[in-house]
């Protein structure tokens, strides 16, 4: 028998996210990225040419809260989803001390981890901090709706917070994409759904460990009755 | 005949632009400054109308909240309003103060300080601050900018306006039109020389008169204005409506315009190469082919175990 390949299509790997978890990571990333093109141009004239994807200067500034709102309606919904399996464990702690073993590919000197290392469940609080912080600055310096009934003090914090907590989250997501090109199998993931159980053990073994169990206790369940129903030995 | 609007080679400085203006230019023209000596205003409110009539404004009609300020505050159409204010003096005496409030048009402007499209303030050589509705965008920054609380966004096309200095007027060589309507000769216009030299003099006029605290306003916080009032109180200028006594362009939009932007999208720039050469150097995350076999042969130990179990 030749050895299974870890793609191969006799191997359904393990299934990591959903249809309705990539479609909702999908529709905040494409927004996210909308939002940074059009906010960049307004953060600084060096970035002022990505105006010209959004159809000129003064569309870009109508358009950039309109796609806030609608990342932020998304991420509500995935931070609920994510919600658990980004709560930070013993183990990511120590993860997060041995940061240089992740950089530099060590990863058998690692700690196992669950369903999220702390690299991405970091990712995961960022953004639980920035989406609220940028909708709440976003909305006091909204131009014609709400801007104007704002005290100005608040409003020249508003803009200075919105700048930096954007920064921040930018900072973030710039993190976030490297580590799905750098991590081989990541990205497929996301867009797929699945993982390979090799690539589930190597880098989320408390994880693969559970779904092992879950598929062990399936295949248990299934036998019985497979026997009963049939009255024929499982092959 | 109206002027040119904007005259772009007597451009100093320019909103969102990393470049220098043209600067070899130097003292070709003199800078211009309006003085408003409050001392010698009787709220007659010809400035006004000057200035709706030479710019084509016409605000809406409001009503009468029981104050002679009309229109209450500044409008996207309404560049100037004189404000009233009841002052009781240290005698007891009723002192009228009536501060025509414009744009001071400031040598540093925080409107324009704060502007993040490019070209959409200006200030001229002469010291005018400008806005030039072509490249504005509506997006208000410039009256967090403003530490005067001037500039106001339209409700009908979304832009910024506020009081030009009539700088086509001035660019052809005449007067601001309130300066030309004023019956009192309270607001004068003219180099910003000759204006602090006036300003001095009536200022010493007014303190022979009894206002001992008579002063020009001309804060350096702002690095001057170009508009500059004379007081018969200038050390307490909060009297006058609200006047700051020290107004300068707010720490917080220093912080989130100043020098920390710029450092922030060259870190933005850092990061995303960073990225790039640490895969350059350590490499993809990848599993072995070793820990794909070792899975594996596993499962394939683990289902032949439970085969054999009865």
């Amino acid at each position: 028998m030749s050895k299974p390949k870890p793609h191969a299509k006799s191997d359904p790997g393990i299934l990591r996210y959903d249809a309705l978890s990539r479609i909702n990571h999908w529709l905040i990333a494409i927004s996210f990225v909308m939002l940074v093109l059009s906010g960049l141009p307004l953060f600084h004239p060096f970035f002022w040419s990505l105006t010209g994807l959004f159809g000129g200067p003064t569309m870009t500034r109508i358009l950039h809260p309109y796609i806030g709102l609608f990342m932020t309606l998304f991420f509500v919904i995935m931070a609920i989803r994510f919600f658990k399996v980004s709560l930070i464990k013993r183990h990511d702690i120590q993860w997060l001390k041995q940061i240089k073993d992740v950089l530099s590919n060590h990863d058998e000197r690692l700690p196992p981890v669950g369903k999220n290392n702390a690299g991405q469940k970091l990712v995961y609080w960022i953004m639980v901090l920035c989406v609220p912080l940028l909708l709440v600055t976003g909305l006091l310096i909204w131009q014609p709706y709400f801007a104007d009934a704002i005290p100005i003090t608040l409003r020249r914090l508003a803009a200075f917070g919105h700048a930096y907590v954007a920064f921040l989250a930018i900072i973030t997501l710039i993190i976030h994409i490297y580590s799905g090109i750098w991590v081989k199998g990541s990205f497929t993931a996301m867009i797929r759904g699945r993982v390979s159980k090799p690539w589930a053990k190597h880098h989320h073994d408390l994880w693969y460990e559970e779904e092992m169990e879950k598929e062990r206790k399936e295949r248990e369940m299934s036998k019985p009755q497979h026997q009963i129903m049939t009255g024929e030995e499982p092959k | 005949m109206r002027g040119d609007q904007i005259n772009l080679q007597n451009i100093v400085k320019r909103s969102a632009t990393q470049v220098p203006s043209p600067q070899e230019r130097d003292d070709g023209v003199e800078t211009v400054t309006k003085l408003i000596d409050v001392s010698r205003c009787i709220g007659c409110k010809a400035c006004q109308v000057a200035c709706s009539e030479w710019n084509n404004l016409r605000d809406e009609v409001g009503e009468c909240v029981g104050e002679y300020d009309n229109p209450t505050d500044l409008t996207p159409n309404t560049w100037q309003v004189m404000r009233f204010n009841e002052h009781e003096n240290e005698q007891g005496n009723l002192e009228w103060l009536i501060r025509k409030d414009n744009c001071m048009h400031c040598a540093e402007p925080g409107c324009l300080e704060a502007c993040p499209a490019p070209g959409a303030i200006v200030q001229y050589a002469n010291g005018i601050v400008d806005f030039n509705s072509e490249h504005c965008i509506g997006c208000g920054y410039c009256v967090a900018g403003c530490p005067f609380d001037v500039p106001r966004i339209s409700k009908k096309d979304s832009k910024a306006y506020k009081c030009t200095l009539c700088s086509d007027r001035v660019y052809h060589g005449l007067e601001p039109a309130c300066v030309k309507s004023c019956p009192t000769g309270s607001i004068m216009f003219g180099t910003r020389e000759d204006m602090l030299d006036l300003a001095e003099t009536r200022t010493d006029f007014l303190k022979e008169r009894g206002f001992e605290n008579a002063g020009i306003y001309n804060p350096q916080g702002v690095g001057g204005t170009h508009v500059i009032y004379v007081l018969q109180h200038a050390d307490e200028p909060e009297i006058y409506n609200d006047l700051p006594k020290d107004p300068r362009i707010s720490p917080l939009v220093e912080a989130w315009k100043g020098i920390p932007k710029p450092l922030a999208s060259v870190a933005i720039g850092l990061a995303a190469f960073a990225g790039f050469f640490h895969y350059l150097t350590a490499g993809p995350k990848e599993t072995s082919e070793e820990e794909e076999e070792e899975v594996h042969a596993d499962e394939e130990r683990d289902q032949q175990s439970e085969e054999k179990r009865p």
